[in-house]
């Protein structure tokens, strides 16, 4: 668009139209139900957009390394009533473009996933994922609870508290995350106040 | 590359540098006037209205990373384009010293990045030299500024109380936000503490002021600017209007080298940028020229601007510029409230920043600082984003669950979802903003042998705090402490100590930096005179905040703006008068 349009149109895209152009296309991404791949339409940079696009045609974990990493979120955030796992609503794959963003994640993510691996071996001999599931637990007891945890693992302690941050984080910035939450913000709305009766039990 | 000079056939009545608070005021002013106005912006065009830009109302899904901080400092839906730190174009610190250098490269500079706090200073924050015997006072009083800040007010639009505070003079204020509940709870135990917490007073417009902007419609991301119009960034308020008069012309991607003058009359005739695009030399003439490029960027430009007339640079008679740089201080602690778990749930966004703020409240006199801070204050059932949930290990063990459960701290599966719920909204913080000491000691200059990826000199930083600030700092963690535990909070982490200066951030990261090319009545200690007019070169101009002395206890872009705007009302009547 010309300068001159651009200036045109500004007094009907800041008055009236701006949010309903921005909101058909929120609406779109509740309705895929998960985060969907779409191309910048966030207000990127053209310098922003390359890098974005790097990172996404990237591949930094081995199918091993994303093996271990979905089981492990599927233990940290499991499915409960109606709101998905973390796995389901595409945890894993945020856990890996993380990695690739942020490359000082990736020594203690892919050195962990190691730790985790050996530590397996050791106690039953095999991978961390070919084990049962109840001997899975019996890591993850291990190195899930730092103040209980011994010395010989802390190792793991560090790892586990790693996966549990990027799980959370991962799923509550999700719709299913935001549902679980309760969260009803980020829409035009009229700002009055507390409701009356939060306001009444505090006091206030 | 192109290596021919270009040159533009027209002569501007004025060109201006940066297109921020202060660039963005003058161009505003000027062209309303009627003056051909050509405004360099060394980044990009922006629009806060133009889908192509917007992050406003997005979920954090909507980015890989959501959100976070690896591409943009403040997080990747923050407005701002640029950072502390830009590929190719380099700035160092002498050994032992430190200062970081926040630039935003687009339209509307770094108003496109902050909370739209607009503070005016009050009467004794220009004479702080003689109230306290150290360091200096302005070349003009409230009472000078006093009917720019009226008409800031009414041109902008600002919230905010009547409170009747000396030093925090009222402005021209729409109806301010209801508290949040968090708030609530701030504000009662600053009544304990006989610590005042007042409604904020913030560029967001609560009530429509005309027809070309919107309300707040109540998302809380001022910081993703407005699509509406409803906050004030330079872009939307002042340039784009000021280009809807026909007398501006914008032109972006244009770094500026140097300010051009005529070596018989020592009068400005114009400036040479860089296009950032072609890498083609430009040079724009204009009758004056106006500087709202930063402080830094400014003091930058003039010690780069060397000619045979003037060897210390432009405006340098006095030596001063860059000499002076001071950012706030700044220093924060966050706290847990156990009486604000399990909260019940609604919208609770608001406008994009705290709803109330503590003015500095003491005597300097009766303490062992001489400069006062304000609070800001943040929490509330917030959007979650990168970092949402982590850290649960330090908290899920401390509190029981409604059954009087206690479990262990850490752990996985349903229980993580319970702890996050219960913590929502249960967790405050605050940050104080302080008034430094400037110092002659505290400085950039040119970096010898240092360019920029355009072949400029770069800048080279010279930087430590005072005694004051660090006894500043001191002072704000003993209040946030008092504070949150009188709120029935609990104070996170280990209270900074000496050790780190307690807490006191690191020169620069306030992005609040002033005073590089100071005005003053006295031509040997100042580059300017009090019309932020250059003692050297009397068509010479400066409207961002490196002609400030000293920077309050008061966040500064409101300053900048009737600055601005006095400035460039003088610059009118002396053509008028035929003076410039």
């Amino acid at each position: 668009m010309k300068r001159r349009d651009l200036i045109k149109n500004i007094t009907l895209t800041s008055v009236g139209l701006a949010t309903a152009q921005v909101l058909p296309a929120q609406s779109e991404n509740i309705a895929a139900g998960k985060p969907k791949k779409q191309k910048s339409n966030y207000g990127r940079t053209p310098d922003e957009v390359k890098r974005d696009e790097k990172l996404a045609s990237d591949t930094f974990f081995t199918p091993g390394e994303m093996a271990v990493i979905t089981r492990l979120c599927d233990i940290i955030l499991p499915a409960e009533g109606s709101s998905p796992s973390a796995v389901q609503v595409g945890v894993p794959a945020f856990i890996e473009f993380i990695a690739k963003d942020m490359p000082y994640q990736q020594v203690p993510l892919r050195g962990g996933i190691m730790w985790l691996e050996n530590y397996s071996r050791k106690l039953f001999g095999k991978s961390f994922v070919a084990i049962t599931p109840a001997n899975q637990i019996t890591i993850v007891d291990a190195i899930a609870y730092p103040e209980l945890a011994t010395p010989a693992v802390s190792a793991g302690v560090a790892f586990f508290n790693l996966m549990r941050d990027l799980t959370l984080t991962g799923f509550y910035t999700t719709e299913a995350g935001f549902e679980d939450l309760g969260y009803v913000g980020n829409r035009p709305n009229n700002w009055e106040g507390p409701p009356a009766e939060v306001l009444k039990k505090f006091n206030f | 590359m192109n290596f021919q000079i270009k040159e533009t056939p027209e002569i501007f009545d004025v060109v201006i540098v940066g297109s921020g608070a202060g660039g963005g005021m003058a161009a505003y002013t000027l062209t309303k006037a009627g003056a051909k106005v050509c405004l360099l912006e060394a980044g990009s065009y922006y629009d806060p209205a133009d889908p192509q830009y917007i992050t406003q109302m997005k979920n954090p899904w909507e980015s890989p990373r959501r959100g976070a901080s690896s591409t943009r400092p403040f997080g990747d839906f923050d407005a701002a384009y640029g950072g502390w730190q830009i590929d190719g174009e380099p700035y160092s610190a002498v050994k032992g010293t430190e200062f970081h250098w926040f630039r935003s490269r687009m339209l509307g500079g770094r108003t496109n990045h902050w909370g739209r706090i607009s503070l005016r200073f009050g009467p004794n924050d220009f004479k702080r030299g003689s109230l306290s015997g150290i360091g200096d006072d302005w070349p003009i009083g409230y009472d000078d500024l006093k009917p720019f800040y009226d008409k800031t007010d009414k041109l902008i639009g600002i919230f905010g109380s009547v409170e009747n505070m000396y030093n925090e003079p009222d402005g021209i204020f729409l109806p301010p936000p209801p508290m949040r509940l968090h708030e609530h709870f701030i504000k009662k135990a600053g009544t304990n503490l006989k610590i005042p917490v007042i409604p904020s007073r913030l560029s967001i417009l609560t009530k429509p002021i005309n027809d070309e902007r919107g309300s707040c419609f109540y998302c809380s991301q001022c910081s993703r600017g407005c699509n509406k119009y409803a906050d004030f960034s330079s872009s939307s308020v002042l340039v784009i209007p000021a280009m809807k008069t026909g007398n501006l012309t914008l032109i972006n991607h244009a770094m500026v080298r140097e300010v051009l003058t005529d070596q018989a009359t020592g009068l400005a005739t114009g400036v040479s940028y860089v296009d950032t695009k072609t890498m083609a030399e430009v040079s724009v003439r204009a009758k004056r020229v106006v500087l709202g490029a930063s402080a830094c960027e400014s003091a930058r430009l003039l010690l780069n601007s060397k000619s045979a007339r003037f060897p210390q640079g432009l405006a340098n008679t006095s030596g001063v510029i860059g000499k002076y740089l001071n950012d706030s201080t700044g220093a924060s602690r966050s706290g847990f409230v156990p009486s604000l778990m399990n909260r019940d749930r609604y919208n609770e966004d608001g406008v994009g920043g705290s709803h109330i703020y503590s003015p500095w409240w003491l005597d300097n006199n009766k303490l062992d600082f001489a400069r006062g801070y304000h609070i800001e204050y943040g929490g509330g059932m917030g959007m979650p984003g990168y970092g949402f949930g982590m850290g649960m290990q330090g908290s899920n063990g401390k509190y029981p669950y409604p059954n009087g459960e206690k479990l262990p701290a850490g752990g996985y599966g349903s229980r993580l979802r319970e702890d996050v719920n219960r913590f929502y909204g249960a967790h405050i913080g605050m940050a104080g903003r302080g008034e430094p000491i400037p110092l002659e000691t505290n400085y950039c200059e040119i970096d010898p042998g240092k360019v920029d990826k355009y072949g400029i000199p770069t800048l080279r930083f010279h930087y430590k705090w005072s005694e004051h600030e660090i006894k500043q700092a001191k002072h704000m963690q003993d209040t946030f402490e008092e504070l949150i535990i009188e709120m029935g909070g609990i104070p996170l982490g280990n209270k900074p100590g000496p050790e780190t200066n307690y807490g006191l951030e690191a020169p620069g990261k306030i992005i609040h930096e002033v005073g590089t090319v100071r005005m003053g009545d006295n031509p040997n200690r100042s580059a300017l005179n009090k019309y932020q007019q250059a003692h050297d070169v009397k068509n010479l101009f400066v409207v961002d905040a490196g002609p400030f002395v000293s920077q309050g206890d008061k966040n500064v872009t409101w300053t900048i703006l009737a600055s601005s705007m006095r400035t460039s009302e003088y610059i009118i009547d002396q053509v008028k008068a035929n003076k410039i």
